[in-house]
């Protein structure tokens, strides 16, 4: 493990780390008598890059669908920024600055590409429903200004081409960048991405890397991934929590990670004789 | 110009003043469809609903009023006060609101996430309900409704069609006001959806519950959102049937008179409900004047039913539906 303390470090390529932003102890998650997640305690520090990995069916998911308040588990809690969190609903969870992406892509098809984006921004509108209903002074304003937030962020992600396109017309590897844009757009304190590299070939793989080092690098983001790909893990995150069968067998350093003998076994299979 | 054809005319018009009227019912169908895939059974009845409480707090009845004189043997059944219209349409408003957070309150949010059956099953029960409470709040009686809408045949169009035709146009003005009332209502209603905060909250969720979440929408407030509008155009309906035709229960059937409308327009449509409800209008004027003297007439109870069946034949989505695309 690093030793750094509540103060933070410094990698070594320059970026700063802060303090632990977010804290997972001791959960437990059961579907009926299935148990997705086993006592599994980890924690994210501002401004990291965090993956949690793992074979199929390791529990990957069901963690960040913790996180983000799709499942509740029976047991453990969460601090985050120093409180202990309760019980939430999702929607909650995304005001409170905990943004996401899904690994099936979750956008509203049937509206442009700006028009999602702009729905990132939600939560960042104040006027009432009387400023909007007629338009007052306020609810212009405020469009105006979240319209250049979602603009740059556009900009930022290279698809300012598309921005009227509806989403449903869109190829996968640009949907995938659309999802990415609506979660950033919302300013988040933790991006959860869902395995935001699933399906896609090297050269997008490659771009979506580049984009998710950007916005750690531009934005000071700290971002939770989850990704099967371990050559592609090794080469973004900080640090690596690594799952198998609902259970954390490691974490620390990529490197740390790459040496430990349970790790490998579960990736590479070990055989039981 | 020969008689028929200036007789087409008028009934063309007359028509399309008609379907404007079929269009209105139709929009709050599509405004919850669209939003919550609930296909509410109960839209006529809020329409009813909403025209029993315009007339009842316009007239300064007293809710309950015979349910109060049976248990305590009192005999009130006004205030004593009348409302002027406006303040009685704002106040019917905010009853339909509070009908609208109870539904969701009480009903909807109990049925999040079950199949559409279900939902609608809960509408028809809800649509029971609110028939009894309407009964029970007002009483049954028929009811003159009267907002101060103009009514009775527009002289300049018939002065203006009389000098060129020779034949001077029937059009009510109470179907002019309802036309203008609806184009006002659709577009305030578009630039709702289209251009704020709450709007694309509603076309969100509309389209993905699970992404809506994601990004923070509260599903509640948007249903609220959504039954209130509904709630809202039914108020609007319920005036416009009423003052042309009286408050009574016969109201909440012009449900029916929306499907075919729906069928043509699609679900999911607002411009839909609204070509839908005009081509219906005129089809079953025009098809009444030239077909219907030949087979016994009255066909305009059954030719909207008989055009939309033809419509689910060819394009079952309808005009502007959305194209159902089953991937295997």
């Amino acid at each position: 493990m690093l030793d750094a303390g509540q103060q933070g470090y410094t990698t070594a390529d320059g970026r700063r780390i802060g303090g632990v932003v977010m804290e997972m102890r001791n959960i437990t998650l059961r579907f009926g008598g299935v148990v997705a997640i086993k006592d599994i305690s980890f924690d994210i520090r501002e401004g990291e890059i965090r993956a949690i990995i793992g074979p199929n069916g390791a529990g990957k998911s069901s963690m960040l669908n913790v996180i983000s308040g799709f499942y509740h588990p029976q047991e453990g809690e969460m601090i985050y920024r120093g409180a202990r969190r309760p019980p939430m609903k999702p929607y909650q969870v995304a005001r409170q600055g905990i943004a996401r992406t899904f690994q099936n892509i979750a956008l509203f098809e049937g509206m442009t590409v700006l028009d999602n984006v702009m729905t990132g921004r939600l939560n960042h509108m104040k006027a009432s429903i009387l400023d909007q209903a007629f338009w007052w002074g306020r609810a212009q304003r405020e469009e105006v200004e979240n319209r250049k937030r979602a603009e740059e962020v556009i900009d930022f992600l290279e698809i300012q081409h598309i921005r009227k396109t509806p989403v449903g017309r869109l190829p996968y590897g640009l949907k995938k960048r659309v999802e990415l844009a609506r979660a950033l757009v919302s300013e988040p304190k933790i991006l959860l991405l869902d395995e935001p590299m699933a399906g896609m070939n090297v050269e997008e793989k490659e771009d979506m890397s580049r984009f998710i080092l950007d916005v750690n690098d531009e934005f000071g983001t700290t971002i939770v991934l989850i990704e099967h790909d371990m050559g592609v893990v090794m080469d973004l995150s900080d640090r690596v929590v690594v799952m198998d069968y609902g259970k954390k067998i490691g974490d620390g350093t990529p490197a740390e990670v790459r040496a430990n003998q349970e790790v490998i076994d579960a990736y590479l299979g070990v055989s039981h004789d | 110009m020969p008689d028929q054809l200036i007789f087409a005319m008028e009934v063309t018009l007359n028509g399309l003043l008609n379907g404007v009227m079929y269009a209105l019912v139709a929009l709050g169908f599509v405004l919850i469809f669209k939003a919550s895939g609930i296909f509410n059974y109960a839209q006529g009845v809020m329409a009813l609903f909403a025209a029993m409480t315009l007339v009842g707090i316009q007239q300064g009845r007293v809710p309950f009023g015979h349910l109060i004189n049976e248990i305590f043997g009192t005999d009130i059944h006004y205030f004593g006060w009348e409302v002027p219209a406006l303040a009685a349409i704002l106040l019917t408003a905010l009853v339909m609101i509070g009908f609208a957070i109870l539904a969701q309150r009480f009903v909807f949010r109990h049925l999040v996430g079950q199949e559409p059956i279900i939902l609608f099953m809960a509408t028809i029960g809800l649509a029971y309900f609110l028939e009894g409470v309407s009964d029970l709040m007002w009483g049954s009686e028929i009811r003159n409704l009267d907002v101060g809408l103009p009514q009775g045949i527009n002289d300049s169009i018939d002065a203006v069609t009389f000098n060129l035709f020779g034949y001077g146009f029937f059009i009510d003005n109470l179907d002019i006001t309802a036309a203008i009332v609806a184009t006002v209502l659709v577009a305030g209603l578009i630039a709702f959806a289209q251009y704020t905060k709450q709007g694309r909250a509603m076309r969100a969720v509309a389209d993905d519950h699970q992404a809506a979440l994601s990004v923070g929408i509260k599903l509640n407030y948007v249903w609220v959102l959504v039954w209130s509008l509904a709630g809202i155009v039914a108020l609007v309906a319920g005036i416009m049937w009423g003052s042309k035709s009286g408050v009574q229960f016969s109201l909440s059937l012009i449900a029916l008179k929306a499907l075919p409308v729906l069928m043509l327009g699609g679900f999911t449509s607002i411009p839909g409900a609204i070509i839908g409800g005009l081509i219906i209008g005129v089809g079953e004027a025009l098809f009444e004047f030239a077909i219907g003297p030949m087979i016994g007439g009255a066909t305009e109870n059954w030719f909207a039913y008989v055009l939309a069946l033809v419509f689910l034949v060819f394009r079952p989505q309808g005009l502007f539906g959305e194209k159902i695309i089953e991937r295997v």
